[in-house]
């Protein structure tokens, strides 16, 4: 699995700064085909910003991003819509477009980057996605009548709905109930199984990094202090790993 | 981000609350708007065109303007005419009412009024709407999605706005019109043929197509302010606010300049 061929996010030494305050210092990290890789760190370290780079939505002061091959940064305008084309992106703030029903929401990167759908395959695609995760019936809403909750679905399953190869998701869970925290978390798994998608999980929530990621990593002071499987992960003695542990679990104590 | 802000024609932020400052900005937006128009011109040929999306714009600018531009034309057609008569009257000619009503209004009035009240109505408007979506990061979210968000968002209104804007000064011209001739014909008894057939002998095609040309450039200027604003809000709801007064402030004061320099140009055509 872990052949340099496979290598679909390649992050090489970023960095980026914003007036001055250091962000990202010397991000490095491979992601592999199929790989499902979860993200921790606490509020403020820059997670946020390093998803948004490897989009393309910012540039990083130095270092690479390779996504499919292809150098982020370099390229131009085109190739750049053609790349995010494969990229799912899902907001920390849902970032439903207000205007629109979620019906629209959902058929609007559908309409726009594939003209050849029919009306009908694009009503069974949306309603195939909506169902995916539970929703269907907010079809004719507008967002502002929704749940923060079920804003952070609709605002996955618009990613969801173009069948990308790359799958960014900023804190799925974040403000979701146990339950439906479970279901998002069967389809981020379920997503990667059946198209064999590359996902990156931003999350704090462990439960959610346990049980769809295969590899975790943890941001502190702008680098990654710790990559690997759940396990070793937090078997490490660094207090800034320990850290998330001890929270995570201690309501159980 | 500095690198990508660039393309929507930003410039980086400064200390505020001073004046020398404030006036720092306010020449850094009038340099930004020049960029982001350099942009529209660039992304305007290239296909896809957002027609759709432009016909709704359009309507919306339309649609919102509509009821205050009503009222405000037939209320300046008619104060015109009543403050303008006593001044005729003590030369005897007040039957020049119709034609120096429609000169004024023609000329100079209703592109103006129209571009103030648009630049209040649907300048701030869109630097709401933007500001809003840029805060709330659906601008990226479009952007991820791989459609062009500045095409699908800031060319579409830009063009709506362009284009509106002289239906929207003739209307008002019209408008106003009809006001001064109820005041015309309830004390000068002129009936409606007469009172237009003197109010358009004095336009000339020259007037005509200034007022055409002005409505034109106040609308861009207001489509592209807005835009400029809306694109460039900063974090946090406090910023669509000021996205929104920005717009208007900036868009006014611009349209009072170009007032100026296309009445001068066209003064001076007249007299060639
Ligand atoms: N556009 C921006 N301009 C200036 N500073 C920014 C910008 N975006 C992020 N930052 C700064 O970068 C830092 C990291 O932000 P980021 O949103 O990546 O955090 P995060 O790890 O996602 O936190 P959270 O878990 O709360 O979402 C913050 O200190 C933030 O103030
Ligand atoms: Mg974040």
């Amino acid at each position: 699995m872990n052949k340099e061929e496979d290598i679909i996010i390649a992050i090489n030494d970023v960095e980026k700064s914003f007036n001055g305050i250091s962000v990202l210092n010397g991000i490095t990290i491979n992601i592999h085909k199929g790989e499902n890789v979860a993200i921790l760190g606490r509020s403020g370290s820059g997670k946020s910003v390093l998803i948004k780079i490897i989009a393309g939505l910012l540039l990083p002061d130095k270092g690479s991003v390779h996504v499919l091959g292809m150098e982020v940064n370099t390229l131009n305008a085109r190739e750049l819509q053609q790349l995010r084309l494969k990229i799912g992106f899902s907001f920390q703030s849902s970032a439903l477009y207000d205007s629109m029903t979620v019906k629209e929401n959902l058929q609007f990167p559908l309409i726009r980057n594939k003209r050849h759908l029919t009306g009908k395959e694009v009503n069974e695609a949306i309603n195939n996605v909506l169902e995916s995760i539970g929703l269907l019936d907010t079809l004719h809403k507008m967002p502002a009548e929704l749940s923060g909750g079920q804003r952070k679905r609709i605002g996955i399953a618009r990613t969801l709905i173009l069948n990308p190869e790359i799958m960014l998701y900023d804190e799925p869970t974040s403000g979701l109930d146990p339950i439906t925290c479970v279901e998002i978390n069967h389809l981020i798994k379920h997503v990667q199984e059946q198209y064999n998608t590359t996902s990156i999980i931003i999350t704090h929530d462990l439960t959610c990094a346990k049980t769809t990621a295969d590899n975790i990593a943890i941001i502190a002071d702008g680098k990654f202090v710790s990559q690997g499987k759940f396990n070793e992960v937090f078997h490490t003695a660094d207090k800034r790993v320990k850290g998330f542990y001890d929270y995570n679990f201690i309501t159980m104590k | 981000m500095e690198k990508k802000k660039e393309v929507y024609g930003s410039v980086p932020s400064q200390k505020k609350h001073r004046i020398s400052n404030k006036i720092t900005n306010f020449f850094i937006s009038i340099y930004g708007i020049f960029q982001f128009i350099k942009r529209f011109f660039k992304e305007a040929w290239r296909p896809p065109y957002e027609v759709s999306e432009i016909i709704k714009q359009c309507y919306n600018v339309g649609y919102r303007s509509l009821a205050l531009i009503s009222l405000t034309g037939f209320i300046i057609g008619i104060v015109f005419t009543k403050q303008s008569r006593p001044s005729l009257a003590s030369f005897g000619a007040t039957s020049w009412l119709p034609s120096l009503i429609g000169i004024a209004v023609i000329r100079a009035l209703a592109p103006l009024i129209t571009a103030l009240i648009a630049a209040g109505k649907i300048g701030s408007n869109i630097g709401a709407e933007l500001g809003s979506m840029k805060v709330t990061e659906q601008i990226d979210a479009m952007e991820v999605s791989a459609t062009n968000p500045f095409k699908f968002l800031a060319v579409s209104r830009i063009l709506a706005t362009t284009l509106m804007l002289p239906l929207l000064s003739f209307y008002t011209a019209f408008i106003a019109m009809i006001g001064s001739f109820f005041n015309v014909h309830a004390n000068e008894s002129t009936s409606f043929t007469a009172f237009f057939k003197d109010a358009f002998i004095q336009i000339s095609f020259l007037d005509l197509n200034a007022s055409i040309i002005k409505a034109l450039v106040f609308g861009f200027t207001i489509g592209v302010t807005g835009c400029y604003k809306g694109f460039n809000a900063t974090k946090g709801t406090e910023g669509v606010g000021r996205a929104a007064n920005e717009a208007v402030v900036v868009s006014m004061f611009l349209v009072f300049i170009e007032e100026m320099l296309i009445v001068q140009v066209v003064n001076y055509l007249r007299g060639m």
